[in-house]
């Protein structure tokens, strides 16, 4: 009886964010679709209603099934038999579910059986998914891998493909190998084109999380004797063929549910995605941006689950005679954490609505020239998309294991047990940090968007906006980080050596994370006064981490770098 | 083969998670505190009647509700979860009845429905917890009734095949068609709504909704028949106004009090028949048993 998106009204505040009006516009094509589809919206209200109305189904799906369910999957996990990937009987029921509500491909057009939604109730799905069973939020988000299929595939490709994936049919995206781990350019399973032009694989692939899905998409080395990115193309598998076969499945500290698979690609017939040479240096980038914010999503999911359990525990558990909630040292851990949840969903739900609007623009394009002004849009918000998206997969999969951390402490020595769900949450938390690109990966996609400015452009922004007056010194005060990150900015410039500003590259990207999210919630309680207490409580924890960098910039002589670089 | 289906559901108060609030001083529903939701096991009987129709392809499941104009809820709810469509039986005559004249009204809209092959409904309503309704229509209608239904197992030849979940174990029997089948709550789950259908039938309306919608909506319904939800009356279904409503109740409800647990200790007995009679004794003769 439990409903994951009336319970949150954060859901409805950020989905009700002003810029939904003018993305909902354009996604609608000014609701021109209603006269051809008997569910697609008449107008701007119609369509907002069908959202809650929908994640309104999502949430009960997850309170009522997905939730319910996930210590089952958990505790039986996926296996292999028969070259072939078995979920956990409660993840069948899950998926079926799923299916039979029509939340398979949802971000995908109509005219091929999609809901067309934006992707930002499309992540605002992700995110009830993730806190119900971490692990099946990634079988259900990699209806993601559609939307690499609808940007670059063909439209015979798109038509005999994309209806499958919304009737319910699974994804993978097979990109990992023994030795192509983070360096994806190392990819060698190899491609073969045959005579009569058709496509076979053949090698190994290892990580692939739902390995063996109904549809593939197979990052592969077309170009015979390349050894670079430049010689890798992308290809469909569509496991009807078969060719492919489930050689093991990871024995994995979390996310059980989710079967993570070594594949064997025996002459497995597949077909050229989009053009032969672009596979990593276009679409598997494209790939990996949505993809990573499906993690960021996740991440979410994670901290929400990890607050409610910490403080429904607090509440509960009494020690010396009351509540433990009622101890300061408890009540401040749990602030935090809220703060933390706060701050990185924010972050999600801007940079969702970022990605929904330059991919929006990008997809009218195809239809009609955009007029410059238009094209101006969608050159600042990829840029702004580009920019947020490794924060918010880099940060929020920080702050959710920093939760799920906090969340076990909470418990106490029954944290430590098999006893809460917070034991599981903990182990499923670890892998967001690591999976689609490692933290220390995104740093290295966002920090150019420390040198060129982009942050401080959409700080800038920010700050540009008026607050109610009883907000005004926090404004003040996040203006005074500001400088400090212009400062610190400045100061590692100042050496002009890249090996220093990739070490100082991690410190300049938290900094610039700690002032994005500040401002967000800001915003967020400029509109809405619940967000207030995370607003200061995070404010707090930002400008002590921005000093503390500053401070470590600042006081940092970089003849010591060389201590730091172990050879 | 294809198959019309009814399905009978029941616009409830929500009774499972009754707060203090619930009931008022003078002992009726406080009904502002309980949610009006669909009757659980309705909702498992409705699952039995998507089962057939995805087994036989082309099959037709129409609800019939009986309550409140805003009963239409239900009907609504039904369709999001892949039900056709829907009647909602509501007249003011048809107020105040009991199981009796509940099921004489219902039977009289079947046989007004006209075309059926199986009738499907919840064991009972959580309101009034009788399990009287389905049988009555039943006997009314003439015909086979197969209560406790836990699963269809498949209709063929013009017979039902059903699991029965009795109290000392199941039951597999065969009933002819035409049949009404009463489903219990440990049936399989309802499926969820429906996205697509969701949005494709949120704006389907019984007429009485239709008007209190603005010009531009009705206009909207207007245009698309499947928008339009069916809503009848005790005229339209030939009822006789002696055997509905208040007339054609002979239930009284004399009193509704609020049972308020006094015993404040827990007693023990020894593992023994004398002690354990003797309680038997007591509560038979303060009338907590029996």
């Amino acid at each position: 009886m439990a409903n994951f998106y009336t319970d949150n009204a954060d859901l409805r505040h950020h989905l009700s964010h002003p810029l939904m009006r003018r993305i909902v516009e354009l996604r609608e094509r000014n609701y021109t679709e209603a006269d051809k589809f008997d569910y697609a919206p008449l107008n701007f209200d119609d369509a907002m209603d069908n959202y809650d109305r929908v994640l309104e189904v999502v949430g009960e799906l997850c309170g009522d099934i997905i939730a319910p369910n996930a210590e089952a999957v958990d505790h039986q996990g996926a296996s292999c038999a028969d070259g072939r990937a078995i979920y956990a009987d409660a993840t069948v029921d899950n998926l079926a579910a799923c299916r039979q509500a029509g939340l398979m491909g949802m971000a995908m057009p109509r005219r091929f059986g999609g809901l067309n939604f934006p992707i930002t109730p499309y992540i605002m799905a992700a995110d009830m998914v993730s806190r119900a069973d971490t692990g099946f939020e990634n079988l259900w988000g990699l209806q993601d891998c559609a939307e690499t299929l609808y940007e670059f595939g063909d439209e015979d490709q798109k038509q005999r493909f994309i209806p499958r994936v919304c009737e319910g049919e699974t994804m993978s995206m097979d990109l990992t190998e023994p030795d192509a781990g983070s360096d994806l350019q190392s990819v060698m399973l190899k491609a073969t084109q045959k005579e009569d032009g058709t496509w076979v694989l053949n090698g190994v692939k290892r990580f692939i999380t739902n390995g063996d899905s109904d549809i593939h998409l197979v990052l592969a080395r077309s170009e015979e004797g390349t050894k670079d990115g430049r010689g890798l193309s992308m290809f469909i598998y569509d496991k009807r063929n078969g060719g492919v076969n489930v050689r093991r499945i990871e024995n994995k500290m979390g996310i059980k549910g989710s079967p993570t698979c070594e594949l064997v690609y025996k002459n497995a017939p597949a077909e050229l995605c989009g053009s032969r040479r672009m596979g990593l240096i276009k679409y598997v980038m494209a790939l990996m941006n949505g993809a990573r914010l499906g993690i960021a999503a996740q991440s979410v999911g994670v901290s929400e689950l990890a607050y409610r359990e910490a403080l429904a525990y607090a509440q509960e558990r009494r020690q010396f005679g009351k509540a433990i909630i009622e101890f300061p040292a408890v009540a401040e851990m749990i602030s935090v954490m809220k703060a933390k949840l706060d701050a990185s969903r924010s972050l999600l739900y801007e940079c969702a609505r970022f990605v929904d609007m330059y991919k929006i623009l990008d997809d009218i394009s195809k239809e009609r020239s955009l007029t410059p002004e238009e094209r101006q849009e969608r050159k600042h918000y990829n840029r702004l998309a580009d920019a947020l998206t490794p924060m918010a997969k880099g940060m929020g999969s920080e702050y959710c294991n920093q939760n799920a951390y906090d969340c076990i402490q909470v418990h106490g020595g029954s944290g430590f047990m098999k006893d809460y769900a917070c034991e599981r949450l903990y182990r499923d938390a670890r892998i967001t940090s690591i999976y689609e690109g490692t933290t220390q990966l995104q740093v290295v996609a966002a920090i150019r968007h420390v040198t060129t400015g982009t942050y401080k452009m959409l700080i800038d922004s920010y700050a540009a906006q008026e607050v109610r007056p009883e907000l005004q010194a926090v404004k003040d005060r996040l203006a005074v980080l500001t400088g400090m990150y212009t400062d610190a900015i400045a100061a590692v410039e100042a050496v002009n050596d890249p090996a220093y500003t990739d070490f100082m590259a991690r410190r300049l990207v938290e900094m610039a994370g700690n002032i994005v999210m500040a401002y967000l919630l800001l915003l967020d309680a400029n509109r809405n006064e619940s967000f207030e207490k995370s607003l200061h409580v995070y404010t707090n924890m930002a400008a002590s981490e921005v000093t503390r960098h500053a401070e470590f910039i600042k006081a940092f002589d970089p003849a010591q770098l060389s201590f730091y670089l172990a050879k | 083969m294809s198959l019309n289906i009814i399905v009978l559901a029941k616009q409830v108060p929500d009774t499972r998670n009754v707060g203090k609030d619930a009931m008022k001083a003078d002992g009726t529903i406080n009904r502002a505190a309980l949610p009006a939701i669909f009757n659980p096991e309705d909702l498992n009987a409705l699952e039995q009647a998507l089962r057939l129709k995805d087994a036989h392809p082309g099959s037709t499941i129409t609800v019939l509700t009986m309550g409140l104009p805003k009963a239409a809820e239900v009907i609504r709810e039904a369709i999001y979860r892949g039900a056709d469509t829907g009647i909602v039986l509501t007249d003011r005559p048809l107020g105040g009845a009991d199981t009796l004249a509940t099921s004489y009204s219902l039977a009289q809209a079947i046989r007004k429905i006209g075309k059926y092959d199986i009738i499907l409904g919840g064991r009972q309503a959580i309101d009034g917890d009788t399990a009287q309704v389905g049988p009555q229509i039943a006997e009314k209608l003439g015909l086979p009734q197969v209560t406790y239904a836990e699963e269809i197992i498949d209709v063929t030849n013009g017979k039902v095949t059903v699991k029965r979940r009795l109290e000392h174990g199941i039951e597999t029997v065969k009933a002819p068609l035409p049949c009404v089948v009463t489903v219990n709550g440990s049936a399989a789950d309802c499926r969820p709504r429906n996205a697509k259908r969701l949005m494709k039938y949120k704006y389907a309306v019984s007429p009485s909704e239709k008007a209190a919608l603005p010009q531009d909506l009705q206009e909207f319904v207007d245009a698309r028949p499947y928008l339009q939800l069916n809503e009848w009356g005790a005229a339209f279904i030939d009822a006789d106004p002696e055997q509905i409503g208040f007339p054609g109740s002979p239930t009284k409800v004399k009193a509704v009090e609020n049972v308020v647990f006094t015993a404040k200790d827990a007693r023990h007995l020894d593992n023994d028949d004398a002690q354990i009679e003797e309680l038997i004794k007591e509560l038979i003769t303060n009338h907590t048993i029996g």
